[in-house]
């Protein structure tokens, strides 16, 4: 049955995206043959051009998040570290430039538009990245919801690391808390005032990664970073572009008790909603305890865990141990919708 | 319908109450709970009705299962490691 | 033996891990292979798949989810008056997951999509709300079982404002056991009970039902932990051929239950028999509002007109469609024809999709219950 209207749960990251992507727009671009490059056939978090012994790494990056300022952060922290966290996930945390556009509504407030400027700058700096090149639109009023950011950044590595590179045995580490910036989101839109506060966890992660990698010297085979679709849907891609399968030890994945109760409260599962400041990592085995002390030495992992592994069994299905019995982590379709008790 | 989290209450004035529920405050009526409600005490909520003043001896057991809970995933946290590590002990005691 | 049962830290794995042990050995001496026994709650269903209980149950021990969700159960007819009044223009609120559920012919979202005024509400409290801003009459059109008829039972009698009224879909959980224990096709052997309608009904209600029947009920709560124990106590009482009611549930669940709740409930409301849906004719099941609350009751408050609700295409998949059997147990979602394929949570076709304690919803969510047991 196909429907002939782009629908809002196309847009949320998990199944229903991959399929209107895969239909509207890879369908017919064979261009991964060519030159060894990771295209747009691949889906991954970037693409990948040879340059003689290295590899030119482009990203881009849409923005649309409402509200525009939330707590933890806004949307320009959140096109600069979406883009800059992308580059890395491919292995390249070593940001060459970045660009941005921003579409904005006739009558949005010039003080907001300044206060997102200063958080890119920020941000920017945060990341060691700058933004070379932009460009500004005015759309009139009601035709554009507020504003809209595209940014895109372009690195240079030495090695790729896909999504697919994951083997059985080989452990998933993830960097920090899950279900922060999702859940912060959706509080601020149904009013769940909470003490403790919810809090988007939106970060540049190149520099946790360079630490990663230096501590792993080849070890850490895949990466990506959780946001639409939160963790279940990044665990998915992985284990069905990998092959295998996954099994995800649920006690183990760090939540905060301000993340774990507004779940409850609001229904809504932590493993499919964004993070904009974590990553998971495919690590070797005998290379894990390295790399997790790496995480953990570093600021923004000092919440890093070893939630799972990839296996043999059911190839491309993610596997929930809740502690009490398993089982089958199924792909979010659409945003999740709260249920309030 | 949600698990029923029970909720501590906050304050009470005639039949409503506000009641926490880990930091989140709803109002609660309490037209049919089955004992009288006071500051401090524990009810069961089920669609913004109290249904149940959970009673003082079985709170400390109700509260601790949600805040071991809590406790144990705060990885961070030294001393929650420690009741991680007894409790695997304990289990791997009843295995061996 | 009652020792499978002793204090419980409700999310402790260690104890997971040994009561999952003890339901093996359990099975194992009962010797029969199914061991079936029902739950009639979704809260309990929703519990065992989030937290993967059944891939910790012994194989040969089939926990069946049987009329537990109230929405999957409001049957056609109630569905068709609720959407009558809202195309008649009364302004209807009501829980959530009712509003996608066909009647004979249009769900209350489609009436909305005609025009209808439908308020999604989470809380009968905030209909009153709805009735207090304006004269113009709101229609509370209730759904559940027992435990939510509380709640709209107290509501009416601290006299909300003159223009709110209920179109009461309540329904009553002992009754169906009955209809199920009665079912030439059934193997259940025991009953988990729903440790919140307990909360309000008390245990001793199932007494006279574990005395006709010779079939024990056990009352659990809704942790893991609950659950597991609950079940525990239920096969050694399978094992032990002792047909009684256990109460496992005590922090909350007493012998007579909530005295208070029980008189408001039954000041308002009467039982009569009516239809559930995909079950039929379920005696004392339906929960309707009393001759003294007439003026209340949406059924004689208004004319309801039948004609347009009723009017217009059956949905073609529907003659496929097993929903009655699931909710009677004796259909999984995984032998519907529909499941998941052309019955989605984005398009459902039966209630127990559309619903959040539908059957085949909380299958779909967690991913059915595919052979996960646990490897050493």
């Amino acid at each position: 049955m196909t429907k002939a209207r782009i629908e809002l749960r196309h847009g949320a990251g998990g199944r229903a995206m991959r399929a209107l992507i895969e239909r509207v727009f890879v369908d017919g671009a064979a261009d991964e043959a060519r030159d060894g490059r990771l295209g747009l056939a691949a889906m991954d978090d970037g693409a990948a051009i040879p340059l003689g012994d290295r590899w030119l790494v482009l990203t881009t990056d849409s923005h649309v998040v409402q509200p525009v300022v939330f707590p933890g952060g806004d949307i320009g922290r959140l096109a600069i570290a979406g883009t800059v966290n992308d580059l890395a996930m491919m292995g390249a945390p070593d940001v060459l430039a970045l660009t941005c556009a921003v579409v904005v509504e006739e009558g949005f407030p010039l003080a907001d538009l300044e206060r997102i400027q200063a958080s890119m700058r920020a941000t920017c700096i945060e990341a060691g990245a700058t933004v070379v090149a932009g460009d500004t639109k005015v759309m009139g009023r009601g035709e554009l919801d507020g504003i809209v950011l595209n940014t895109s950044g372009v690195a240079i590595t030495d090695r790729v690391i896909p999504d697919s590179g994951l083997h059985a045995g080989d452990v998933l580490i993830v960097t920090g808390t899950v279900g922060d910036h999702g859940l912060a989101i959706m509080a601020a839109r149904h009013g769940l005032a909470l003490e403790g506060a919810l809090r988007s966890d939106v970060a540049p992660l190149n520099d946790l990664v360079r630490h990663a990698l230096a501590a792993a010297d080849g070890t850490v085979v895949a990466m990506k970073d959780p946001t639409r679709g939160g963790l279940a849907s990044a665990l998915h891609e992985m284990a069905a572009k990998s092959a295998v399968g996954i099994v995800l030890d649920e006690t183990e994945v760090p939540l905060t008790a301000e993340v774990r109760a507004a779940g409850e409260l609001l229904g809504i599962d932590p493993l499919h909603v964004a993070n904009e400041g974590k990553a998971v990592l495919g690590v070797r085995r005998e290379a894990a305890a390295d790399v997790l002390a790496a995480l953990r030495a570093h600021p923004l992992g000092r919440r890093a865990a070893i939630i799972g592994r990839a296996v043999a069994e059911r190839r491309g299905s993610v596997v929930v141990d809740t502690g009490f019995g398993r089982r089958l982590l199924v792909e979010p379709d659409g945003e999740p919708m709260p249920r309030i008790c | 319908m949600c698990l029923g989290v029970p909720g501590r209450v906050v304050e009470v004035d005639g039949f409503l109450a506000v009641v926490d529920f880990w930091g989140v405050r709803k109002e609660i009526r309490l037209d049919v709970v089955d004992a009288p409600v006071a500051a401090g005490d524990y009810v069961l909520n089920h669609v913004g009705f109290a249904i149940r003043r959970i009673p003082a001896e079985d709170v400390a057991e109700t509260l601790a299962l949600y805040e071991t809970l809590l406790a144990e995933l705060d990885a961070g946290d030294p001393m929650a490691a420690d009741v991680r590590g007894e409790l695997g002990a304990a289990g791997a005691a009843r295995r061996g | 033996m009652g020792s499978a049962v002793r204090a419980l830290e409700f999310r402790d794995p260690a104890r997971g891990r040994a009561l999952a042990r003890t339901l093996a050995r359990l099975t194992q001496e009962i010797g029969r292979n199914p061991v079936s026994v029902m739950h009639v709650c979704g809260s309990h269903e929703q519990a065992i798949a989030r937290f993967g209980l059944r891939a910790s149950f012994p194989h040969a021990l089939e926990v069946i989810m049987g009329p537990g969700c109230p929405v999957c159960v409001t049957d056609l007819p109630e569905v068709d008056e609720a959407v009558a009044l809202a195309l008649q223009g009364v302004r209807v609120a009501t829980y959530g997951d009712i509003v996608r559920v066909r009647g004979t012919a249009r769900s209350l979202a489609d009436a909305q999509a005609e025009g209808g005024r439908i308020d999604v509400v989470y809380s009968v409290t905030q209909a009153i709300e709805l009735a207090r801003r304006s004269d113009e009459e709101v229609v509370f059109f209730a759904t559940g079982f027992e435990t939510t008829a509380v709640a709209t039972a107290a509501a009416l009698l601290d006299d909300p404002p003159p223009n709110l009224s209920i179109l009461s879909a309540h329904k009553f959980i002992p009754p169906v056991m009955e209809i199920v224990a009665e079912m030439p096709a059934t193997r259940v052997e025991g009953f988990l009970a729903a440790g919140h309608a307990a909360t309000i009904t008390g245990s001793a209600i199932f007494e006279a039902f574990v005395a006709q029947h010779g079939i024990p009920v056990v009352i659990a709560g809704f942790e893991p932990l609950d659950i597991l124990a609950g079940l525990a106590r239920l096969l050694e009482l399978i094992r032990d051929g002792m047909p009684r009611v256990a109460n496992m549930y005590p922090r909350c669940v007493t012998d007579a239950g909530n005295r208070v709740a029980q008189e408001r409930l039954w000041r308002v409301f009467r039982a009569v028999g009516g239809c559930w849906r995909g079950i039929a004719h379920v005696p004392n099941g339906n929960l309707r509002l009393r001759d003294e609350w007439a003026a209340r009751d949406a059924r004689r408050r208004f004319r309801i007109d039948l004609g347009r609700a009723v009017d217009g295409t059956p949905h073609t998949l529907a003659p496929q469609c097993i929903c009655g059997d699931i909710m009677a147990g004796i259909a999984s979602p995984d032998r519907c024809p529909l499941f998941g394929t052309r019955c989605t949570p984005q398009s459902p076709v039966g209630a127990c999709m559309v619903s959040s304690e539908g059957t085949c919803r909380i299958w779909h969510e967690y991913g059915g219950h595919p052979d996960l047991g646990a490897t050493a």
